[in-house]
Formats: structure tokens, C-alpha cells, sequence
């Protein structure tokens, strides 16, 4: 298995389901599947492809929320092409 | 590794009123990571407005204040001249900042007060309920104009921060927005110069956020951030209307 | 200290300073402009601060604010400037903040006149912005006591974190009188720990505001509100008696015209008709109990205001349908004369 680059925590319950986070993905790993319904009834994205994630944070700056978590394991200080677009 | 976002100090854990999507949110939060970064969330007072923005004091790890309909610069004028070495802020909508506070904006501008305006215009009164406002764009179809705002009505939509920039007291006025990623890493830095201005004693500033309205607008979350980009940015141009350095 | 001859606007400036004030923010309105041009040049030499708003409506929430973030803050205004910053007033009362607020009156309605006039008993006593509350109201009759009002206004302000009036108009204010400012007594007050002034990281944040969404929540508060309201009643109102003893007339009548009044019963009394006079010091809360003491040799009351008939209505209430009352007033700007008054009291009882 390939080595995390980033990795997104989701705090579900916090979550309202806008779906911003979904289109600020680059590599649209962030997706609605309606497979999980949380507390307040609303339905937070689900992390299809964990791997794919290079912990840019775009998600999260699209948050109105603060329900994400973002991590990245990169070593060197190189910045996404996400934060350049 | 590395956390590259974690939720702000300045922040509550409240969960907010907000929309799905209304990107007051986004904007609060910038406020908080801002105050957070500066290490000024044990000495700011913030001056909440009538609106959607009025339970930010629920919202933000900060002492704040509550102010009637449009009087949020005169609150805090009276916060920052008891406390001069204090950081104070006022948080408005457009319904409250452009229309029935435009004497208090304009006039906290003239004296030149050392605090720092977060104005968020989303061309809509959101709390009541989607009605005109002054910033309502032309055929914008809102419950007050429901055919849409006829300009030879309702006059041409509001433009403050150009408003504002006129005003010698006024030392740094910008435009910015957060439809996007890229926005919204820019608008928290303008947020963060117009404190360091009042932290540096250099006067008023002003930073007008364009923000979204889906349930007043009647899009969806994502769409909004489309129709924001599409119809805002052209009338509202994003940028810097005034400097320290004009300002002199 | 020796008395100085003053204006009673500039006593009433010159006692805020001696009773702690911090903060004045302020419009210019005719009749009251002495204040802020005596302020403008004296608080800040006394460490305070000055400003002037760009509206009625902005220098109340200036206030607003500043008694927010603990400062000792005040506004001057006449009638129609009172008007405008009866949102703020509310406001005030339901924060429950600090502040002192002077009303200099002036005929009405609308622009009305820049003379003296008493109209506003309702604007001061019932509110002019929404909701249930009351405002501690003084109301001097000379320049000395106004002075004495106003230095210890603040204090009792503090003391009970609530907004205070005093009830000048037009007449005392542009007035001359010997004035004196003995210290204030010193009064221990509270701490104010809930005043919004950054929490320094220390304490959880401090919220200033009136918004209460909850229903059930919103009664408590009021009910809340209203038990510091029965406590200031209880405590703080005020009145003088002048030759009430023996008098088959009462008059009731405050600040200027209580003095004509006197006057009226002087004449009154050279010519064998004994009247008295219940002069209310505060208006809100009324001295009804004042009423409840009348000399059994009472026959009627009659109420003298310059305006067309508003205190005669606490008047009524107190009296409760004991005794007839009745009322006399000139209105727009016209102070009765102390032989008027005589007239109408003639007519009132029968020995024209």
C-alpha cells in the first residue's frame, strides 16, 4: 500500500451535509452516497478513496462548520497543486 | 505529519443556527483563526449585529457585545474609547451594515476609530426571511421584489467598500470573498491585516466578505458558491479599495 | 468649597464629572447644549473622554457600549433627541448596563419648540421603547439639587445596573442659581464581572445583550427584571411636602413648576386658603405613597404640569378615587405664571 499523504477526519455529527467540501476536493475523494445519515438527520460526505487524499485542506477551508480534521505526512514542504489553483 | 486544519481556539463548541452551506460560517471562523494566530482572544471585545450575525457571540471563544439594528459601530466605539488598547471588531450583514446602519458605518469611518468592520454582503436580508436589500442585485429575485429588483424602482445596488475608501479616516478597505478554497485562504488574510492596522494604531478598516444565501437565494449549497462567483464578483469587484499608505 | 453661580445645564455637567463619569457622548439640541460644550472642555482635563455622535441614535449606543465594557458613561438630549434614543433606552434596561441619561425638555410634539415644557412624563416614566422595564427618573426642582441628583446618579446607576434619568427642562436648565458640590458619599459597589472587557484567556466569555429567543426564558428574565424594578420602587423614590399641614388643596407638581407653584400657595396663603404641595423628586418610581398621608382637612388635588396632562395620571392612580383630581396645565412652551395658577384654584374651589 502506498503511503498516506493526508489523511481527512470527518466530526459527522457536526457535519449539515452542504456538500462544499464535496466540489472543493481536487481529487474528489469527498462524496455524497447516502450511506450514512447523522444525528441531527443530515447526510455528511463519505472518504471513498483514503489514499487519493494529499492532505491540502481545501475541504476544510469550505467548511461553514469546522467539522474536518485535516492531516498531511508529506515530508518535504512541497505545496499541492491544489493550493495553486 | 503535519495537522494542516483543526478547528480554531476561537471557536465555541456550539454548533452554529446557520444554513447547510451559508458561509457566514466559513467567514466566523476566519475571525476566530485570525484573533487565534494574533493571540488576541483574551483581549478582544466583538460587536455583534442584527442579522444572521447576531449569534456569533455564541459562536466566537471571545467577550462580545451585542448591538441593536445598525448601531454595531457606535457599540463599539464606545467599547474602544473605554478601552483604546483593546481589539474591537464589529461583525454585519449588509441588511444591517448597508441600509439601516449606513450613518453608524459611515460616520465610525470619519472619526477614524482604530477597530476593524467584517462586513458580510450576501445581497439579501437572510434572518427575516430572503427580503431586498440594499446590495439586492439588479433582477435579483427576492420576497420584498418578487419580479426581481427593478432598478428604476429600487435604485442600483449599494456599493460600500467603494463608499468607504472615500472616507479619510478609512485606512484599509478590501473586497474579498470565499466561493473558494483560494478565496477563502485570501479573505483571512485581508481579515488578518485589517487587525494588525488597528493593532498598529493605524484607524478604521474595513473588510467586505461576499457570502452566500442558498436558502434565501433558493440554490443549493454548491450552486450558490457558482451564483455568487458569476453574478457577485462582476457588480462587486474583488480587491483592495484603499491602503494605509493612500490613506496618509 | 463656596457656592458658585452656575446654569443649571452646566452644574448639572460639572456634578457628573464630580460623580464619576468616564464616558459623555452626545448631540447638540437646544435646550441642552451647555452640557456637552461644558464637557468637551472639562472631562477630558478631569481623564475622561468626550465625544461627539453623529446622531441621537449613535451617542445612545456609544453609551451603550462603553457601559458595556465597564466605563461610567453618559448622554445628554432634549425632547426629540430623548425620542430617538428610546431604542437604546430599552436596550439599556434589558442589558441591564450603567449609564445616565440627561433630558433637558422642550415642547413637543414633534420639532416643537426649544422653550421649557414637561411633555415628556411619558417618555420618562413609561418608556418609550418596547418591552417591560422601568427607568429610575429624578427630577430636580433648582440647580443645587439637580447637581446633587446627577453626583450621585452614577453610583446608583451601578449600584442596581440600571440606566437612571434626570428630568431637567428648558427653564432649569438655562437658569442661574448659587450651586455647591459637597463630596459624594462613598458608596461600596459591585464588582463588574460581567462587564464585556476581553477575558484574558481566564474565565469563560462574557455576552452583553438582549436577545432572548426562548419564550419561557425571556419571561424569566423579565420576571427577573421586575424584581429589581419592585426593589429600586421600594427604596429610591422621593418626594418633598411643602405646607401640606391643614391644606384642603394638595397640589402635586415637579422640577420648574413646582416652584411656581409654591409661589401660587404663597399667595394662597396671604389670602387665608391653605394650599400645600407634593413635589415629586422621582417620577419614576412615583411617590404614590406621598397620597396615602394627605391631611384629613384634604378636599381635592390638583396637578400643575407644563404639558397637557400626563403625571395627573400616576396622580390618579395614587389617589385611587379617594379624592376629585384634578389638572392644570400650559403647554408648548408657556410656563404659567404663580397668579394664574391662583385663578384656577379660585374657580377649583368655589371663592372666585
Amino acid at each position: 500500500m502506498a503511503e498516506l499523504k493526508g489523511r481527512v477526519r470527518i466530526a459527522t455529527n457536526v457535519c449539515k451535509g452542504c456538500g462544499l467540501c464535496t466540489v472543493a476536493c481536487p481529487v474528489d475523494i469527498m462524496v455524497f452516497n447516502g450511506n450514512s445519515v447523522n444525528l441531527k438527520g443530515y447526510q455528511p460526505p463519505t472518504i471513498t478513496e483514503p489514499a487519493k487524499c494529499t492532505g491540502c485542506g481545501n475541504c476544510a477551508q469550505m467548511c461553514p462548520d469546522s467539522a474536518l480534521t485535516v492531516e498531511r505526512f508529506t515530508s518535504k514542504k512541497e505545496d499541492p497543486a491544489c493550493l495553486k489553483a | 505529519m503535519s495537522v494542516i486544519f483543526a478547528k480554531s481556539k476561537g471557536l465555541t463548541d456550539q454548533e452554529t443556527h446557520y444554513c447547510p452551506g451559508c458561509t457566514h460560517g466559513i467567514i466566523q471562523r476566519l475571525v476566530a483563526e485570525v484573533l487565534e494566530e494574533l493571540g488576541l482572544l483574551g483581549d478582544t471585545i466583538g460587536c455583534a449585529a442584527v442579522g444572521c450575525s447576531i449569534l456569533t457571540y455564541n459562536y466566537l471563544n471571545i467577550d462580545m457585545i451585542e448591538s441593536a439594528h445598525g448601531r454595531a459601530p457606535a457599540v463599539a466605539t464606545g467599547a474602544k474609547r473605554v478601552h483604546p488598547n483593546k481589539t474591537v471588531f464589529t461583525y454585519q450583514g449588509d441588511g444591517d451594515l448597508a441600509s439601516i446602519g449606513t450613518a453608524e458605518i459611515v460616520h465610525v469611518a470619519h472619526r477614524g476609530e482604530k477597530i476593524t468592520t467584517i462586513f458580510v454582503n450576501n445581497a439579501i436580508y437572510g434572518m427575516t426571511g430572503g427580503q431586498m436589500a440594499p446590495t439586492t442585485l439588479p433582477g435579483q429575485k427576492v420576497t420584498t421584489a418578487p419580479g426581481g429588483r427593478d432598478v428604476a424602482h429600487s435604485g442600483m445596488p449599494l456599493k460600500v467598500s467603494e463608499m468607504i475608501a472615500q472616507i479619510p479616516g478609512a485606512v484599509y478597505v478590501e473586497r474579498v470573498s470565499v466561493h473558494n478554497p483560494r478565496a477563502v485562504r485570501h479573505a483571512k488574510k485581508a481579515i488578518r491585516k485589517g487587525f494588525e492596522y488597528q493593532m498598529a494604531g493605524k484607524g478604521f478598516s474595513l473588510i467586505e466578505v461576499l457570502s452566500t444565501c442558498p436558502t434565501g437565494w433558493g440554490l443549493s449549497p454548491v450552486d450558490s458558491l457558482t451564483w455568487l462567483q458569476e453574478n457577485m464578483i462582476p457588480y462587486y469587484p474583488l480587491g483592495v479599495f484603499k491602503t494605509p499608505e493612500e490613506a496618509k | 468649597m463656596p457656592k458658585s453661580l452656575m446654569k443649571g445645564n452646566e452644574a448639572l455637567a460639572l456634578a457628573a464629572i464630580k460623580g464619576g463619569c468616564s464616558h459623555f457622548f452626545g448631540y447638540p439640541i437646544t435646550p441642552q447644549n451647555e452640557i456637552p460644550e461644558f464637557l468637551a472642555r472639562e472631562l477630558p482635563k478631569a481623564g475622561g473622554v468626550f465625544l461627539q455622535a453623529e446622531s441621537e441614535l449613535a451617542a445612545i449606543n456609544m453609551v451603550y457600549g462603553a457601559a458595556a465594557t465597564g466605563g461610567r458613561a453618559m448622554t445628554s438630549s432634549s425632547s426629540p433627541g430623548i425620542a430617538l434614543m428610546q431604542e437604546g433606552m430599552s436596550s439599556l434596561a434589558a442589558a441591564e448596563l450603567p449609564s445616565v441619561i440627561v433630558n433637558v425638555q422642550r415642547g413637543g410634539p414633534g420639532i416643537g419648540t426649544i422653550q421649557p415644557s414637561q411633555a415628556d412624563y411619558y417618555q420618562m416614566t413609561r418608556g418609550g421603547g418596547n418591552g417591560d422595564y422601568r427607568i429610575l427618573s429624578f427630577a430636580p426642582a433648582t440647580v443645587q439639587e439637580g447637581a446633587e441628583m446627577m453626583m450621585a446618579a452614577f453610583d446608583l446607576a451601578d449600584f442596581y445596573r440600571t440606566p437612571v434619568f434626570i428630568v431637567s427642562d428648558g427653564m432649569l436648565g438655562q437658569m442661574m442659581e448659587p450651586v455647591e458640590f459637597p463630596e459624594r458619599p462613598l458608596r461600596t459597589l459591585p464588582e463588574k464581572s460581567w462587564a464585556a472587557v476581553g477575558h484574558g484567556g481566564s474565565r469563560k466569555p462574557n455576552t452583553i445583550k438582549t436577545l432572548v429567543l426562548d419564550p419561557g426564558l425571556l419571561e424569566q428574565k423579565n420576571l427577573r427584571l421586575q424584581e429589581k424594578f419592585t426593589r429600586i420602587a421600594a427604596t429610591e423614590s422621593r418626594f418633598e411636602n411643602y405646607r401640606t399641614d391643614e391644606a384642603e388643596l394638595v397640589l402635586c407638581a415637579y422640577g420648574s413648576t413646582a416652584r411656581i407653584v409654591k409661589n401660587s400657595i404663597d399667595l394662597l396663603a396671604e389670602e387665608g386658603i391653605k394650599a400645600g404641595l407634593i413635589r415629586p423628586q422621582t417620577l419614576w418610581p412615583f411617590p404614590s405613597s406621598a397620597f396615602q398621608q394627605l391631611p384629613p382637612t384634604c378636599r381635592t388635588i390638583l396637578t400643575v404640569e407644563m404639558s397637557c396632562g400626563q403625571m395627573v395620571d400616576d396622580v390618579r392612580l395614587a389617589v385611587n378615587g379617594r379624592l376629585p383630581v384634578a389638572f392644570y396645565g400650559r403647554s408648548g412652551g408657556i410656563i404659567p405664571v404663580p397668579e394664574e395658577i391662583v385663578a384656577h384654584i379660585k374657580v377649583l374651589l368655589g371663592r372666585v
